[in-house]
């Protein structure tokens, strides 16, 4: 082994992580690895809590995507009452998800990723940032912003104004939408479809302009997995658990999430705190899988809403039926925005959004029980098991940013083989590489991540592990 | 009935005979944080949070009597102080965790430490090892949010008639216990009136099934079952 560039940490994506390249002593790219030092023992605080308090426990440990949690760990608990809640519990648990997808999918595009795109990798680091965008392009800006308020919005109007920590619980939910909140979102759904559509035809401009990032950050192969409707459309709370092949076959297609197990087995590697989940009977590097929107745009047959299916059909038009340029996660995202986006048009007048039976009843009829839902970034799994009682016993989360581990480090490594040939990182480079994880969008730390330029290290490495060079970026 | 003069905070006023510094005090409309006070049931003046000054010496105006020629101060710096490292020693004694407790924003507890602005703990934490129990089908009881103020023990004992609760070890391995320390569920006493729950100053005994910040203490029924059998109002 050679030199080792360390960058550290990752910026705008929502936490610390570092990145590190291992250069062969000609300057060629040897490995790469990317540090993921979160994700440590949330599942031991869980232990022995009532499973009731699972809900807005897991929803603050995890405090990225709160309302993932929530759908995911309500599930675990419907399935440890060994209950069928209430359909209008099942519609309001279906509005706030979409309301999650359109607010984290539009801060992903908008926020975290929209200056890279938008103003170009190479741009002044100092006005790459979402104020930087907006001076350069008002109505992209200002767009975005409305956009992921019309998310929160609902997610708010629905769970209460600080998101509640708790409005999903096992058996349904706390609370319905109110008459006002039910006007307020119908109200500014043509504003947020049209925010959508912009924001597509902004994507597609980009493709060609990108072409050279899209054929390397996280272009391989791998396995794809997520929940796709029985009817074969896009899904984001229920379903059937799919894994498709790289191809698109499908090798797994299971009604409940339970049997999770017997496909996805967990490794953790040494140096990352993340669990890296893969495929079980095609072990390491063959099991490495992909969650997410190109993952559930590769398993589904077809969107479900008409707009969202027209773009479903050009985008496979440009990108093949299985998409496995992971900077097309930008795009699969906007797609689901707008089919988010027609989903919650409707649902929107659903009387059972206001109906007062909202939960069920029930105690303790197992004591095991899996939770499935489809987090912005991927499916996301809680499962738990419990004592007669309903302490938690034992708690294994497996969530998007894990499953997608492999292939971040696969992406990184593909990045820096295609542009780093020598001991020093060009400006371009670095933001190349955090791009290349930011398109996945993990949910790493905090997301006041968006609003800046964030420190950044740059150490170089020699063959015997000192540092030869250390750039610093505040 | 004779009534006594006492001076509170540099004003006069009157208490009736019998009446604590505390009644008089609140009568005179004059707030003293308590916390393991319960009006209805006996006092015991375990919190000490309600200390006020008595003639420059401290006393926990919930126990003591209001007397002729006292002259009290409910509010000085030393008192504020010492409110406020009470409230840290509970949080610290025990594993409070708000933002995913049961009670959260319906605790008087967390209430307290808001009003007496504790931002940060000075001690410590013991971060001991609690028990939850679940057994019962309609409650449960968590040791990590319990502050030793017993006014379940006293509610079920005095209310109820029930006597289901009982503190049981010393000092900071002290906690309270159902029947002689079985299972809540096993409890061959405790009659699941529910009135332990809404005594609970804190997310210590709640609602079976409630989720984070769901468990509000039903103060009012409490008030009103109390003020019924203290005015007999179902007596034949
Ligand atoms: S009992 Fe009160 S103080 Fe303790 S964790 Fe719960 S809300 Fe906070
Ligand atoms: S369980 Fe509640 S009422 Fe009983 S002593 Fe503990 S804090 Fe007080
Ligand atoms: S209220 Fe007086 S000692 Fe607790």
């Amino acid at each position: 082994m050679g030199r080792r560039i360390v960058i550290d940490p990752v910026t705008r994506i929502e936490g610390h992580a570092k990145i590190s390249i291992f250069l062969n002593d000609d300057h060629s790219v040897a490995d790469a690895r990317f540090h993921v030092a979160e994700f440590r023992g949330f599942e031991r605080f869980c232990e022995g809590r009532p499973l009731w308090e699972m809900p807005g426990l897991t929803a603050r440990i995890c405090g990225i995507c709160p309302v993932s949690h929530l759908m995911a760990s309500a599930k675990a608990g419907d399935a440890i009452l060994a209950v069928k809640i209430p359909p209008a519990a099942e519609t309001l648990r279906r509005l706030m998800n979409l309301g999650q997808i359109v607010q984290s999918h539009a801060l992903s595009f908008f926020h975290l990723s929209g200056p890279d795109l938008l103003l170009g990798f190479d741009a002044d680091p100092a006005g790459r940032n979402v104020f930087g965008l907006a001076r350069a392009n008002r109505e992209a800006a200002l767009r975005g912003i409305r956009l992921r308020q019309f998310g929160q919005e609902i997610i708010e109007r629905l769970g209460g104004r600080k998101i509640h920590p708790s409005w999903c619980v096992p058996g349904g939910v706390r609370a319905a939408l109110t008459v006002e909140g039910r006007d307020r979102i119908k109200a500014r759904l043509p504003e947020a479809e049209e925010a959508a559509r912009y924001a597509l035809g902004l994507m597609k401009g980009l493709l060609d302009r990108f072409a050279d990032e899209a054929s390397c950050f996280g272009n391989f192969p791998t396995l794809y997995c997520g929940l796709v409707a029985p009817d074969g459309s896009w899904e984001h709370y229920d379903g059937r658990l799919r894994l498709s092949d790289a191809q698109g076959n499908i090798l797994v297609d299971s009604p409940g999430a339970d049997v999770y197990r017997e496909f996805i087995a967990e490794v953790i590697q040494p140096d990352s705190y993340l669990k890296s989940p893969y495929y079980r009977p095609l072990g390491i590097p063959g099991g490495m899988y992909r969650v997410g929107p190109i993952a559930r745009l590769n398993l589904c047959d077809r969107m479900g809403t008409p707009l969202a299916d027209a773009e479903l059909t050009e985008y496979r038009q440009r990108g093949g039926r299985i998409v496995s340029s992971s900077f097309w996660y930008h795009y699969a995202r906007l797609i689901e925005i707008l089919a988010s986006i027609e989903r919650i048009g409707r649902l929107i007048d659903d009387p059972d959004l206001r109906s007062d039976r909202l939960r069920a009843e029930a105690g303790i009829n197992a004591t095991e029980g899996v939770g499935v839902s489809e987090a912005p970034r991927g499916t996301l799994f809680h499962h738990y098991q419990v004592d007669r009682d309903g302490l938690i016993r034992s708690v294994n989360l497996i969530i998007a940013t894990g499953q997608n581990n492999l292939a971040m480090n696969a992406t990184v490594l593909q990045i820096a083989r295609r542009y780093i040939t020598g001991p020093t990182i060009p400006e371009g480079v670095l933001n190349r590489l955090e791009a290349g994880i930011r398109a996945f969008d993990p949910c790493l730390s905090c997301s006041t991540h968006a609003l800046g330029q964030m420190p950044m290290v740059v150490r170089l490495v020699g063959p015997d592990g000192d540092v030869l060079h250390e750039e610093r970026r505040d | 009935m004779a009534v006594t003069t006492l001076r509170l905070n540099g004003a006069m006023i009157s208490a009736r005979e019998g009446q604590t510094i505390l009644e008089a005090a609140r009568e005179a409309g004059t707030r003293i944080p308590t916390l393991c006070h319960l009006d209805g049931v006996s006092p015991v003046g375990a919190c000490r949070l309600c200390l006020v000054e008595v003639n420059g010496r401290l006393m926990p105006s919930c126990v003591t009597k209001a007397a002729e020629e006292m002259d009290v101060r409910t509010d000085t710096e030393q008192l504020r102080e010492y409110r406020k490292m009470i409230v840290e020693l509970l949080f610290a004694e025990r594993n409070h965790v708000c933002s995913v407790c049961v009670a959260d924003g319906h605790c008087e507890l967390q209430n307290l430490a808001e009003e007496l602005g504790v931002d940060h703990i000075r001690f410590d934490y013991l971060a001991p090892e609690c028990g939850v129990d679940l057994s019962h089908d309609r409650y449960g009881q968590d040791d990590n949010r319990c502050i030793l103020c017993t006014r379940c023990v006293r509610v079920c004992d005095e209310v109820e008639g029930a006597h289901t609760w009982d503190v049981a070890g010393r000092g900071a391995r002290s906690r309270v216990i159902t029947d002689l320390d079985r299972p809540w569920g096993e409890s061959s006493t405790c009659t699941s009136c529910g009135k332990c729950v809404m005594a609970c100053p804190t997310g210590a005994l709640f609602h079976r099934g409630a989720s984070v910040a769901e468990n509000v203490h039903d103060r009012a029924m409490l008030r009103f079952l109390i003020t019924a059998r203290e005015e007999k109002r179902w007596t034949v």
